[in-house]
C-alpha cells in the first residue's frame, strides 16, 4: 500500500508504533480521569469566561456607552478582537484543506486540534459583531428572512453583510468537515468503551462500521470538502478585509488588504496552533505524534507568512508615500510616529522581526523558542489589528474630533472572556475527543512511521513480528467454529515474516547491532563485514574507525555519525538495557541533540 | 435490521495481508459480503468492484442550487421585490453579488454533500449498526462473508490459506 517514500524523509510518527499503539495512545486521554493541570486550566478558563459573560451582560444592560467608543472611533477593541479571532480561525481549515490537497502528510498530526481551534476561534469572533451593534437582541435583523417589516431586506451590496455570510458559512463548513473526520475516531473510542460511555460514543459516532464503501465515500467527501473549503478560507479573510478596504478612510482604502489579511490570518493561525500544540503534546503525552518535524514544518509556514506580512507593511508605507496623497501619507506617518507608535513598533517587532529567527534550523526545531515566538506573534497580530483600527479612527479628517482611544474595563473583560471561552471549549474537546486524528495517523503509518522511514527504519521491526503470532482465541459469541485455527496462524506468521526484515540474531555469537540507535540492518551488515559482531567488539572500537568503515562502504553512509555507538554498545554489552533506553530517548537518530 | 445474518469473517493484522487475501478471494470466486478496516485502505475499491463514489456529482448539484438561490434571490429582491439604490449603484449590481453567491454555493454544496453522505451510508445520531468485531476500529482488517451466499467450509479454508490471524462465525 505504502507508496515510495524517500529514505531521508523525516518520520512523522515516532516510537515504533503499531496500529494498536496508536489507538491506545490517542484514545487513552479521553479514558483517564482528568489530570490536575487540566483541572486547573479549566477552572481558570471558566472563571475568565464567566467574567466575560458578566461584561457582556453589563454592555447589553447599560448600553454600548460602557465602551470608550465615540463619534469618530466607532470600532475599538471589539472589531480588533473580532479580526484577531477570525485570523486565528484560519489555520485549522488551512491545515486540513489546503495541506490535504497538497498531500502534506504532516497535517494528520495536527489537523484535528487545529480544526477544533478554528471552530472555537470563530465562535469567539462571531460574538463581537453580535454585541458591538448595541442592540444585541435584534441581531437577527442581519439575516435575510421574510419579515413583517416590508419585507425589508439587508443590503446585499455591503461588505458587512458579506462578512456575515462568509463567517457563518466558514463556521458551518469547518464544523461539518471537522465532524466528518471525527466520526470514525469516535467509533474507535466507542469500541473500547463500556456502559454509558459506549452509549454516548455510539451516538457521537453515528453508528460507524468501517465498511469499505463507507471509507470510499468518506475519502471522497473529505477531498471535495477540502477542495471547496480552500477558496472558502481565502474568501473569508478577504471579505473581512473588504470591511476596511471598501471604505474611503485613508489607511484602510487599499487594494493590498485582501492578500495581506489572508497572509496575516494564516500567520496568526499557525502561531496559535503552535501555542496550543506545544501545550497539548505535553499535557497528553503526544510527543510521538506531534513531533519536532511537525513543529518545524509549521515554523516554516510562520516564517513565510510572517515575511509576506512584513512585505505588505512596507508596501503600504511605500504606496502611501508614492501616491502623493497627503491624507494617506498622514495616516501612515501617524501610525508610526503618532500617539500609538508603541503599537506600531510592537506590530513590526513581533510580526516581522521575531519570526526571522526561524531561518536557523536549530530554533525552528526548538520547542522553547517556538513556544515563546508563537506567543509573541499572537500578541503582534493583535497589535496589527489595533494599529489598523484605532490609529486610523482616532485621527480622522477633522482635527477637532481627534482623541485618544483606550478601552474600558468592560471591553477588556469581554476580550478576556473570549480567551476563557476559547480555552474552556478546547480543554473540553481535548477530554472527550481524540486530539489527533486516529484513522488518518494510521493511514500514514507505513509511509511515515519511524520504523519504516528515517534513520532508525527497520530497527525494531523484527520484535513486532513476535506479536503477530499471538494465539488465536475464538472467543466471539453465537456460533463458534471449532476449526483448527493453528494452521491459519502458521500461514499468517509465514506471511508476516516475509514482510518484516528477518535479521541476524539467531546465532549466539552475533549480537543484534541494530539495537544501537543509528544502526540499521545495512550498517549492521557493514560492521559485521568489518569483523564487529558483538556489542563488546563495538564498544571497544574507536568511532573514527567506524566512520572509516562507513565511508569505505559508500557515500550514502557518510552522513551517519557513529559518535555514540560504542557508548551505547557498552551498555548493551553489560546488559544495562534500561540505561540504554534512557540514553536512546535522549538521542535523535543516534546523535546528541 | 429485518433478518439476522449468519456471517463468517476473518481478521488480518495488516492491510497488505488484507489486499492479498481479497485478491485470492476474487480468484476463488468467493463473494465477499463486506470488508471492514480501521482506516481507508487504498487499492481496495477496484478489488471489491466498488465503483467510484458519485458524491462529487451530488456536491456539484447542491452547489449549483446554492449558486442559483443566492444569485437569483438577490436579483429578485433588488430588482423586483424592493429596489433600493445603494451608493448610486445600479439595482442589479452583479459584482457586489459575487461574495454572497460564492459563500452560499460553498455552503449548500457542503451541507448537501455531508447530509447525503450520512444518509446513503445509513449513518446518523442514534443509529446502532451491528458490531462485527470491536477491534475493527482498532487494528484488525476484516473480510466478512454471508453464510447464505457462500459455502462456509470453502470460506474457512480460504481464510486459513490466505493468512487470516483469526476466524470467527457470528450472527448479526
Amino acid at each position: 500500500m505504502s507508496s515510495h517514500v524517500s529514505p531521508i524523509r523525516e518520520p512523522l510518527i515516532q516510537g515504533n508504533k503499531s496500529y494498536h499503539d496508536i489507538t491506545v495512545d490517542l484514545v487513552s486521554p479521553t479514558e483517564r480521569p482528568p489530570s490536575p493541570a487540566w483541572i486547573v486550566g479549566i477552572i481558570i478558563s471558566i472563571t475568565l469566561f464567566a467574567f466575560g459573560l458578566f461584561c457582556i451582560g453589563w454592555t447589553v444592560w447599560n448600553g454600548i456607552g460602557t465602551w470608550n467608543l465615540n463619534r469618530t472611533i466607532g470600532w475599538g477593541w471589539d472589531i480588533t478582537n473580532f479580526v484577531w479571532w477570525i485570523g486565528i480561525g484560519h489555520a485549522g481549515t488551512l491545515i486540513s484543506a489546503i495541506l490535504l490537497l497538497f498531500r502534506q502528510k504532516w497535517r494528520t498530526g495536527v489537523n484535528r486540534a487545529a480544526e477544533a481551534m478554528t471552530i472555537f476561534a470563530v465562535m469567539c469572533a462571531a460574538l463581537f459583531p453580535g454585541i458591538h451593534v448595541g442592540r444585541a437582541w435584534v441581531v437577527f435583523y442581519f439575516f435575510p428572512y421574510p419579515n413583517t417589516r416590508g419585507p425589508l431586506w439587508p443590503n446585499f451590496n455591503s461588505p458587512l453583510l458579506w462578512d456575515l455570510f462568509a463567517i457563518s458559512t466558514y463556521f458551518t463548513v469547518s464544523l461539518l468537515f471537522w465532524y466528518a473526520g471525527l466520526v470514525p475516531d469516535f467509533a474507535t473510542v466507542r469500541d473500547r468503551a463500556k456502559g454509558i460511555r459506549r452509549k454516548i460514543y455510539n451516538i457521537l459516532s453515528f453508528g460507524w462500521t468501517g465498511s469499505a464503501k463507507h471509507w470510499q465515500r468518506w475519502e471522497s467527501l473529505c477531498l471535495i470538502l477540502a477542495g471547496i473549503a480552500t477558496p472558502l478560507v481565502l474568501s473569508v479573510h478577504t471579505i473581512v478585509s473588504f470591511d476596511f478596504a471598501t471604505s474611503v478612510i485613508p489607511g484602510w482604502h487599499t487594494t493590498i488588504f485582501p492578500p495581506y489579511f489572508v497572509a496575516g490570518a494564516i500567520f496568526s493561525g499557525f502561531a496559535m496552533v503552535l501555542t496550543l500544540m506545544i501545550i497539548t503534546r505535553k499535557l497528553f503525552n503526544l510527543q510521538d505524534y506531534i513531533t519536532i518535524a511537525h513543529v518545524e514544518s509549521m515554523n516554516k509556514v510562520i516564517l513565510v507568512t510572517g515575511t509576506i506580512v512584513g512585505v505588505a507593511y512596507l508596501t503600504e508605507l511605500f504606496i502611501a508615500w508614492y501616491s502623493g496623497y497627503v491624507y494617506e501619507q498622514f495616516a501612515f506617518f501617524n501610525r508610526a510616529a503618532g500617539p500609538y507608535w508603541w503599537s506600531y513598533f510592537g506590530m513590526m517587532f513581533c510580526n516581522v522581526i521575531s519570526p526571522q529567527i526561524f531561518w536557523k534550523k536549530k530554533y525552528r526545531r526548538s520547542i522553547a523558542v517556538t513556544f515563546f515566538v508563537s506567543i509573541v506573534i499572537n500578541i503582534g497580530m493583535w497589535f496589527e489589528r489595533f494599529v489598523i483600527i484605532a490609529t486610523t479612527l482616532a485621527r480622522d479628517y477633522l482635527p477637532s474630533s481627534w482623541s485618544y482611544y483606550s478601552p474600558t474595563w468592560v471591553e477588556m473583560g469581554i476580550f478576556a472572556g473570549t480567551i476563557g471561552l476559547f480555552f474552556t471549549l478546547y480543554l473540553l474537546f481535548a477530554r472527550v475527543a481524540p486530539v489527533v486524528a486516529i484513522a488518518e495517523v494510521k493511514s500514514i503509518l507505513k509511509s511515515s512511521g519511524n520504523q519504516y522511514v528515517g534513520p532508525d527504519a527497520h530497527k525494531h521491526s523484527h520484535s513486532k513480528s513476535a506479536h503477530e503470532s499471538t494465539p488465536v482465541i475464538n472467543h466471539d459469541t453465537a456460533v463458534t467454529n471449532d476449526l483448527s485455527v493453528a494452521s491459519g496462524i502458521a500461514t499468517g506468521t509465514a506471511a508476516s515474516a516475509t514482510k518484516s526484515d528477518a535479521k541476524v540474531g539467531s546465532t549466539t555469537a552475533i549480537d543484534d547491532l541494530t539495537k544501537i540507535e543509528g544502526i540499521g540492518p545495512k550498517i549492521s551488515e557493514i560492521l559485521q563485514n568489518g569483523g564487529i559482531n558483538t556489542f563488546a567488539q563495538l564498544a571497544g572500537t574507536n568511532p573514527a574507525d567506524i566512520k572509516n568503515m562507513l565511508d569505505a562502504a559508500g557515500s550514502r553512509f557518510q552522513t551517519h555519525d557513529p559518535g555514540t555507538w560504542p557508548e551505547q554498545a557498552a551498555l548493551a554489552r553489560d546488559g544495562k538495557w534500561d540505561e540504554l533506553n534512557d540514553l536512546q530517548d535522549r538521542l535523535d537518530g543516534g546523535k546528541y541533540v | 435490521m429485518a433478518d439476522n445474518k449468519n456471517i463468517i469473517y476473518g481478521l488480518y493484522n495488516d492491510e497488505e495481508d488484507l489486499l492479498r487475501a481479497v485478491k485470492e478471494a476474487n480468484v476463488d470466486h468467493l463473494e465477499i459480503m463486506d470488508v471492514y478496516t480501521p482506516f481507508p485502505v487504498h487499492g481496495l475499491d477496484p478489488l471489491l468492484g466498488l465503483s467510484e463514489s458519485r458524491l462529487h456529482i451530488a456536491g456539484f448539484v447542491y452547489g449549483l442550487i446554492g449558486f442559483l438561490t443566492a444569485f437569483g434571490g438577490m436579483t429578485w429582491i433588488f430588482t423586483k421585490d424592493w429596489p433600493i439604490i445603494f451608493g448610486g449603484k445600479p439595482h442589479w449590481a452583479v459584482p457586489a453579488f459575487i461574495p454572497i453567491t460564492f459563500e452560499l454555493t460553498v455552503l449548500f454544496a457542503s451541507i448537501g454533500m455531508v447530509l447525503t453522505f450520512y444518509i446513503i451510508n445509513g449513518l446518523g445520531p442514534g443509529v446502532v449498526n451491528p458490531t462485527i468485531d470491536l477491534r475493527i476500529t482498532d487494528d484488525k482488517f476484516c473480510i466478512a462473508f454471508d453464510k447464505a451466499e457462500v459455502d462456509s467450509s470453502k470460506v474457512e479454508s480460504f481464510l486459513r490459506k490466505s493468512g487470516a490471524s483469526e476466524i470467527h462465525s457470528k450472527t448479526i
